[in-house]
């Protein structure tokens, strides 16, 4: 599977017993202490040395380094090597340190965390790293767990585990209960456990508990994990089953997969073919010594006797001139690389556009390896329930008797646009009134207010009808506790109308109606779930009075109503249309009064079915069926699923930039839907929005075939498969289905049952080919193991880079999977934020990450890499047009410490601010035209095409810069007749023109040239005419006369003026056809950069005036939809009726009674894919930092 | 700006607000348009154009004249001689003849060419030790073992100077005379002056020793002389004691190997103290006694005497004038066509 890596397991079970640490310590478990650091202070140099030299390109130059040491081929001297790897590798090996010192602080800080163990029958204070397994330790509310242990007794009845906003009921064993708090008893406790060997499946435990000669089974609800956090109990015991790198925690952090840009597999691919180009070159200068040492070598051998025949020679010399070439794959260019990298991750993490005020959380980019691939998008796929939306229901509006309340008028009639600063209504009559809800009609309180009969029974229905847990911690303090955030929002709104529910037992339910304390008796809680579609509560008044009170899908209950409701209905349907169109979530409220006698008789009934043995579900359906019956309506309530700020537009953004949004959600249908349209992912002028949803694999294909039939009717039935190979050695198979084009904009909704079927291996290319022509899809119900497999799909036969946006634990693996994974910071844990590349707090914030920081990186590192293959082709070139003029010896053209310094200082710090400052358009363009996005995702700006012109380029450049030095000094002398063709003043000519013209070449790539980039510029010359000026001086030469033969070189040829208007010429010939290239370009076929950066020159002064982003056009909320669409979502499982009425969390009630009904799930709920985070437990393993 | 950030607090983790961490710093965006593009192209024809008139006028004021003597005149026998290593200790003098038709005015230079000699040989060019040339007496006895296999004479003394480089030292001589109408006057050179100031002065010394009274013969004993040389490195020139051991200007314009493999090295300077030099070179006949001691028949090469005045722009090379102008027309001719694209597509 995608999501656990399996390890393989060293133990095949694992036995310990409690209280016994010497048997325990015999298997040799491993102990609690946590190490993540890689080195100590000894084995820091070796080891990492070891691990450096492991890179290729390292590795590569230790090579380079070996064959300088041999003297007949040595062309260069060691230092020319070895300056640039002691730079790199100390470099790393910095980073290293620094990064393994926080490993090491962290692991102490965590080792010596205190927990109370019991030992020699005393509780005692100790370390974390101190536990052993067996031990029995104490924790207390709030704290984290130290280990993986068994829960033995927790204290009070119950017990919940909360990964940060989940909570989750663990409970002891009955036998283990028993033995309370009291140490005695726990320090006498001898229980064996016998369990599965350490892995990392965080929903799973199997063991057995022996105790007494019993045996006792031991699974996931008696387990706490390591990470979590204790909550809602005073204390817990428990006893630890696994310690330290054993815990289900750290096997889960085992190593993720290393991702990798596609730019660095493109380098990787440069870089072979750099080699195989060195090799060649290399081998012609071979040949050419040969012939060359043939003909007039061996002749001049009275000169420069050399004992070596020419075949030898030749062989010889091409070592040297891999030595001299190999400046094409300059070591620099992986650190720069890296550079280059982490200073842009910098600026995300920088960036106050990104940092969400409200909960203090800047973005964070957590990987600094991929920066440039957040500019080539293609595909983003998207959580819903707290990446889009804030997992904050609001009660918006209802419908009352026909009558819709929740919208402002103006005196014309006409809506009115609410916002933050429209009035609210003023809620303080009310004392117990929740201050943070906020309603704006007046109307709904007046006739609250008024006595109005319905819109009382509507709030008390609202009050009764749940299965929320109140608590109360001061009086009058209310806060509820809902498995839904709707039943949260629909209770906490009948609270602030005047209808308070304040507590409830098994049996009673109490409310403050108006103001006066009422108790209604609570005699049948029919819960919820996903077939039903709605709950009910049967409460008998004070008055005695019998009523049903259901809530639940607008089609379920319609079907349910007295036929004298027929004319509400219809205005209510009609409400409820208008309430699904704005995408929000409705319901249906409906009660029935119910006479005492039937009530007796159902009970009796109910009763028998409860306790029946076999066929308990139907009997239970049937009979819930049989009393929601005839029931009354009284309107609907309409809860708004909070978008998080700024969603619709940035998906609208995104969707400018061509980057295809897929949202795969865990929630149902109908509330992906409407989430779909409320962020105008599904809009109503759609050619069609297909829904699959089958349940066959027939089913399923035809569905999707029909669907892509009817997006290109004449379409081939084949998809185009381009096939090619690539990566390194083009082992690589790939296998690229080709977009096809689509008439108008469809959207395609599938079901997590049909996406089972449509990702086996002989559908996923339907599945593919009709999605990907779809310009939204929604994929709902969703396993975390299905997130990833359509993310994996897409990545296989799209070839195209995806982003993968969640924030909870579901979302893992498909961030994981995806090539980048951002994690949203928000109230859902870390779970995701840890395993993503780069996190923030607001979804909006992706179109900053993308549309700028991306497009930035991308366009940075794409110039570097061009820049940088330019500079070093043309240095090394000119070393191959050399080769022809001196006998191919390989001799150097420039002087060996300009070779040294050439990447490491001279051109070093300029392209190094190039690639950190360039911007071609600025952000407000960026989001202007998100357009400027889409060169990044069909790798305009560096690819092999590019790679070929700048090779071309380097070439024209090489000559320019060798033949004419050569021409313009050939035979000529110094003004005072002197020497100036000498082989050290032509070489200072040869680097200097070189130098100039690849710094002149940097300006004309740079577009935003601010004081950094001039002064590195400028800086970087100075510092070369300093250095060259320093390095031949008399001084230098003087105090190391064989590092610095050149003495004088640089006053005797620089003060010649042929000299620099030999480099004023080279510089014009680089240069000149360059400017005229680009200008003809921009001129004849201008790229929408081109547009956008010459209205941005133009109208700068526009530009200022507003500098603020004009307030994208919001779409108008009320749009009537022509097709019915229900717009009932509830994110509901099964509900905790069955908990309510059992007391199990009802911390108040002394001993619990068994539950008048309980029941049971039904197994037809079970088998739906249980993935609502609000509930579900297997999806959400609790972990927190 | 932007530091004042709390510690603590609800926007504790806010990023600072500086220009630079925002990325706002302030830039210039130059863009390539016609308004800057197309008077910078004219702008540069036009310079472009001007520098070549320029140099070509003070180019054509210099005045160059090249004998190649390989097997010229008289050299004929002296070629056939060297052919045979043999006879490389036999003098051989010859004489070639060229007139000067126009007067040489101004300071006129006396130099040899080399043609397809290999100076820039990897090898070769190693084949030297700047430590022994300094005068560092540890060299002056030890040389690197870079000279090999010019270290060592037969009679295992260290040679001075040691390497390949130095062993092959151009050894002709020259005289060069004028012939008047009335008389047969050498020209007089001189011949010191010849060097980077820089060379004879820093890099070339002679061993330094604490008696000065020893002669620099006596300094150099235990040394052998190189290999093909026929007097020792003290005794290079016999006028000259102070030209002599490694401060020898010959040996040090030698030994700044030529970049390329046909060159030209400077032999003298004329001497314009004294009359009909004063002006320069007359116009009318000379003629250049050679004493014909370097082989190059081996490498095909080819050895030539050059006369050349000078100018600011240093000897007669025509090539950058007329690159300049080539490129300054290109320019010229490049800057219409955009011009004329510029006028179709974009206005």
């Amino acid at each position: 599977s995608l999501n656990y890596v399996v390890f393989p397991p060293t133990e095949k079970e694992r036995h310990l017993r409690a209280n016994d640490r010497e048997l325990n310590l015999s298997y040799k478990y491993a102990d609690n202490a946590i190490k993540t650091s890689k080195y100590n202070i000894f084995t820091f140099l070796p080891l990492n040395l070891f691990e450096q030299f492991q890179r290729l390109a390292n590795a590569y130059f230790l090579f380079l380094l070996c064959l300088q040491s041999i003297p007949e081929v040595s062309s260069l001297p060691w230092y020319t090597t070895v300056v640039p790897l002691v730079l790199v590798l100390s470099m790393t090996m910095a980073k290293d340190s620094s990064d393994d010192m926080n490993r090491h602080r962290c692991d102490k800080q965590v080792n010596n965390r205190k927990v109370e163990i019991l030992i020699g029958g005393e509780l005692q204070s100790e370390k974390w790293m101190d536990v052993q397994v067996g031990d029995i330790i104490k924790l207390e509310n709030n704290q984290f767990v130290t280990v993986r242990m068994e829960v033995i007794k927790v204290s009070a009845e119950g017990d919940k585990v909360k990964g940060e906003t989940n909570l989750k009921v663990k409970q002891a064993l009955t036998v283990t209960g028993k033995l309370e708090d009291s140490i005695e008893k726990l320090a006498n406790f001898n229980g064996e456990v016998r369990c599965e060997p350490p892995n990392n499946r965080l929903d799973k435990f199997t063991g057995t508990l022996t105790l007494n000669g019993e045996t006792y089974s031991l699974d996931n609800e008696r387990i706490l994990l390591r990470g979590c956090t204790l909550r809602n109990t005073q204390w817990c015991f428990g006893l630890v089953v696994f310690g330290g790198p054993d815990t289900k925690l750290m096997q889960n952090c085992g190593r993720t997969t290393f991702k990798r840009t596609s730019i660095d597999r493109l380098m990787n691919v440069l870089v072979l073919n750099i080699f195989g180009f060195l090799m060649i070159m290399c081998l012609i200068l071979a040949i050419g010594n040969g012939i060359w040492e043939y003909q007039e070598g061996s002749k001049f051998a009275a000169f420069l006797p050399k004992g070596v025949n020419a075949p030898f020679s030749a062989f010889l010399t091409f070592w040297s001139y891999v030595i001299i070439l190999n400046t094409v794959v300059p070591i620099s260019l992986y650190i720069s690389v890296e550079i280059i990298r982490l200073g842009n991750s910098f600026y995300i993490n920088w960036d106050r556009k990104m940092y969400y005020p409200k909960s203090d959380t800047p973005a964070e980019a957590r990987t600094t390896t991929l920066n440039e691939e957040l500019g080539q998008i293609k595909y983003i796929f998207s959580d819903k329930t707290g990446t889009l939306t804030q997992n904050i229901m609001t009660f918006n509006k209802c419908s009352i008797n026909g009558k819709s309340y929740g919208e402002l008028l103006d005196f014309s009639g006409q809506r009115v646009e609410i916002n933050e600063k429209t009035e609210k209504v003023d809620f303080s009559w009310n004392n117990l009134a929740d201050p943070k809800f906020c309603f704006h009609d007046n109307s709904l309180v007046e006739e609250v207010r008024e006595g109005n009969p319905e819109v009382q029974a509507f709030f008390r229905l609202l009050a009764l009808c749940h299965t929320v847990m109140p608590e109360e911690k001061k009086e009058g303090e209310l806060y509820y506790q809902a498995q839904s955030p709707d039943e949260g929002a629909l209770v906490t709104a009948a609270r602030n109308f005047g209808f308070v529910f304040r507590s409830r037992t098994p049996e009673r339910i109490t409310v403050v109606e108006m103001g006066e304390l009422v108790t209604y008796e609570l005699l049948a809680v029919l819960d919820f779930n996903n077939v039903r579609k709605r709950m009910s509560v049967i409460v008998r008044s004070p008055e005695g009075k019998l009523t049903l009170y259901c809530k639940g899908a607008d089609t379920i209950i319609f079907e349910r109503l007295n036929p004298s409701c027929s004319n509400l209905t219809e205005v209510t349907t009609e409400h409820l249309n208008e309430f699904a169109g704005e995408g929000l979530r409705t319901l249906a409220l409906a009660y029935k009064d119910i006479d005492p006698e039937y009530m007796e008789d159902w009970k009796l009934r109910h009763h028998e079915a409860n306790t029946a043995m076999d066929e308990r579900e139907e009997k239970l359906d049937a009979l819930y069926e049989e009393i929601e019956k005839g029931l009354q309506l009284l309107g609907s309530t309409a809860v708004e699923d909070k978008l998080q700020d700024g969603v619709p537009q940035t998906i609208e953004q995104l969707s400018k930039a061509d980057i295809k949004i897929w949202v795969l959600t865990g929630d149902k249908q109908e509330t992906a839907e409407n989430i779909g349209y409320s962020c105008n992912m599904l809009r109503d002028e759609m050619n069609e929005v297909f829904i699959v949803s089958a349940n066959t694999a027939e089913e399923v294909r035809k569905e999707l075939q029909t669907a892509r039939r009817k997006m290109t009717p004449d379409g081939t039935e084949e998809p185009t498969v381009k096939k090619s190979r690539s990566g390194l050695f083009c082992l690589l198979k790939t296998e690229t289905v080709a977009d096809e084009p689509v008439n108008g904009e469809y959207a395609m909704v599938i079901n997590g049952h049909s996406l089972a079927f449509a990702l086996e291996k002989d559908m996923e290319m339907e599945l593919l080919r009709t999605a990907c022509m779809c310009q939204t899809v929604i994929c709902c119900r969703v396993t975390p193991l299905q997130k990833a497999q359509v993310v994996e799909l897409v990545k296989k036969y799209k070839q195209a880079v995806t982003l993968a946006v969640g924030d909870g634990a579901n979302d893992v693996s498909m961030i994981k999977a995806a090539h980048i994974g951002v994690g949203i910071s928000g109230q859902e844990g870390m779970q995701a934020v840890l395993s993503s590349d780069y996190s923030f707090a607001q979804f909006r914030y992706l179109q900053r990450l993308l549309l700028v920081h991306g497009r930035w990186s991308y366009l940075r590192m794409c110039k570097f890499l061009r820049y940088f293959f330019y500079k070093n082709f043309t240095f090394t070139f000119v070393h191959f047009w050399y080769g022809f003029f001196c006998g191919f010896s390989a001799q150097t053209v420039y002087d060996e410490w300009f070779i040294t310094l050439y990447n490491l200082v001279y051109t070093a710090l300029p392209v190094l601010s190039l690639s950190l400052l360039d911007q071609d358009v600025n952000d407000w363009w960026s989001f202007q035209y998100p357009q400027l996005y889409t060169p990044g995702q069909l790798n305009q700006y560096f690819s092999k095409r590019a790679f070929v012109y700048t090779v071309l380029h380097s070439g024209y450049s090489s000559l320019v810069l060798f033949f004419i030095p050569w021409a313009a000094m050939y035979d000529t002398v110094r003004d005072d007749g002197k020497e100036i063709v000498d082989y050290q003043s032509f070489a200072l000519l040869a680097q200097t023109c070189l130098l100039i013209a690849v710094s002149i070449q940097l300006g004309l790539d740079t577009h935003y040239w601010t004081a950094v980039n001039q002064f590195f510029l400028w800086g970087s010359l100075s510092v070369y005419f300093a250095v060259i000026f320093t390095m031949y001086s008399n001084g230098m030469f003087l105090t190391l006369i064989s590092s610095f033969p050149f003495i004088g070189t640089a006053r005797n040829s620089l003060n010649q003026p042929n000299v620099w208007l030999t480099m004023l010429l080279t510089s014009i010939l680089c240069v000149l056809p360059v400017v005229a290239y680009r200008f003809l370009r921009i001129l004849l076929w201008p790229t929408i950069n081109d547009k956008v950066r010459g209205r941005g020159s133009t109208h700068l002064s526009l530009v200022r005036q507003d500098k603020v982003l004009p307030p994208a056009p919001r779409r108008v909320q009320a749009r009537r939809t022509s097709t019915r669409r229900s717009g009932y979502a509830f994110s509901h499982a099964q509900g905790y009726g069955d908990l309510v009425t059992s007391g199990k969390f009802l911390r108040r009630t002394p001993k619990s009674r068994p539950a008048l009904f309980s029941q049971t799930d039904s197994p037809l709920a079970q088998t739906q894919p249980q993935s609502y985070r609000t509930i579900s437990e297997w999806e959400e393993p609790p972990l927190s930092p | 700006m932007g530091k004042v950030k709390a510690n603590a607090g609800p926007l504790a983790r806010r990023p600072d607000n500086s220009a630079f961490k925002q990325q706002r710093l302030p830039a210039w965006s130059p863009m390539l348009t016609a308004q800057t593009v197309l008077p910078f192209f004219y702008g540069m024809a036009t310079v472009c154009v001007l520098l070549g008139v320029w140099l070509l006028v003070t180019v054509q004021n210099t005045h160059e004249l090249k004998v190649d003597y390989t097997h010229a005149g008289s050299c004929d026998k002296c070629f056939e001689k060297r052919k045979d290593r043999a006879n490389a200790n036999q003098s051989c003098n010859c004489t070639v003849v060229f007139n000067i038709e126009n007067t040489f005015k101004g300071d006129v230079f006396f130099y040899y060419g080399l043609i397809n000699f290999h100076q820039n040989l990897r090898q070769y060019m190693d084949s030297r030790d700047d430590g022994q040339m300094i005068g560092r007496n540890k060299n002056l006895k030890n040389p690197s073992s870079y000279c090999e296999p010019f270290m060592k004479d037969k009679n295992g003394l260290p040679i001075a100077p040691c390497g390949a480089v130095a062993n092959s030292m151009f050894n002709d001589s020259f005289t060069l005379v004028y012939h008047s109408a009335a008389s047969r006057q050498v020209v007089p050179l001189f011949r010191k002056g010849i060097t980077w100031y820089t060379d004879k002065n820093v890099k070339f010394r002679n061993p330094q020793v604490e008696n000065k009274t020893l002669t620099l013969a006596q300094v150099f004993e235990g040394t052998g002389q190189p290999l093909y040389w026929q007097k020792p490195v003290y005794d290079l020139d016999p006028w000259d004691r102070n030209n002599n051991g490694f401060i020898n200007e010959d040996l040090i314009v030698w030994m700044r190997e030529a970049a390329f493999p046909n060159f030209k090295k400077l032999y003298g300077v004329l001497n314009r103290a004294i009359e009909p030099f004063t002006e320069g070179l007359p116009a009318g006949n000379y003629s250049v006694d050679i004493s014909y001691n370097f082989p190059v028949e081996y490498f095909q090469g080819r050895k030539e005497v050059v006369l050349s005045t000078v100018s600011w722009f240093g000897g007669q090379n025509n090539f950058l004038p007329i690159a300049y102008l080539v490129t300054g027309c290109l320019i010229l001719l490049l800057a219409v066509i955009l011009t004329a694209v510029w006028w179709k597509f974009a206005l």
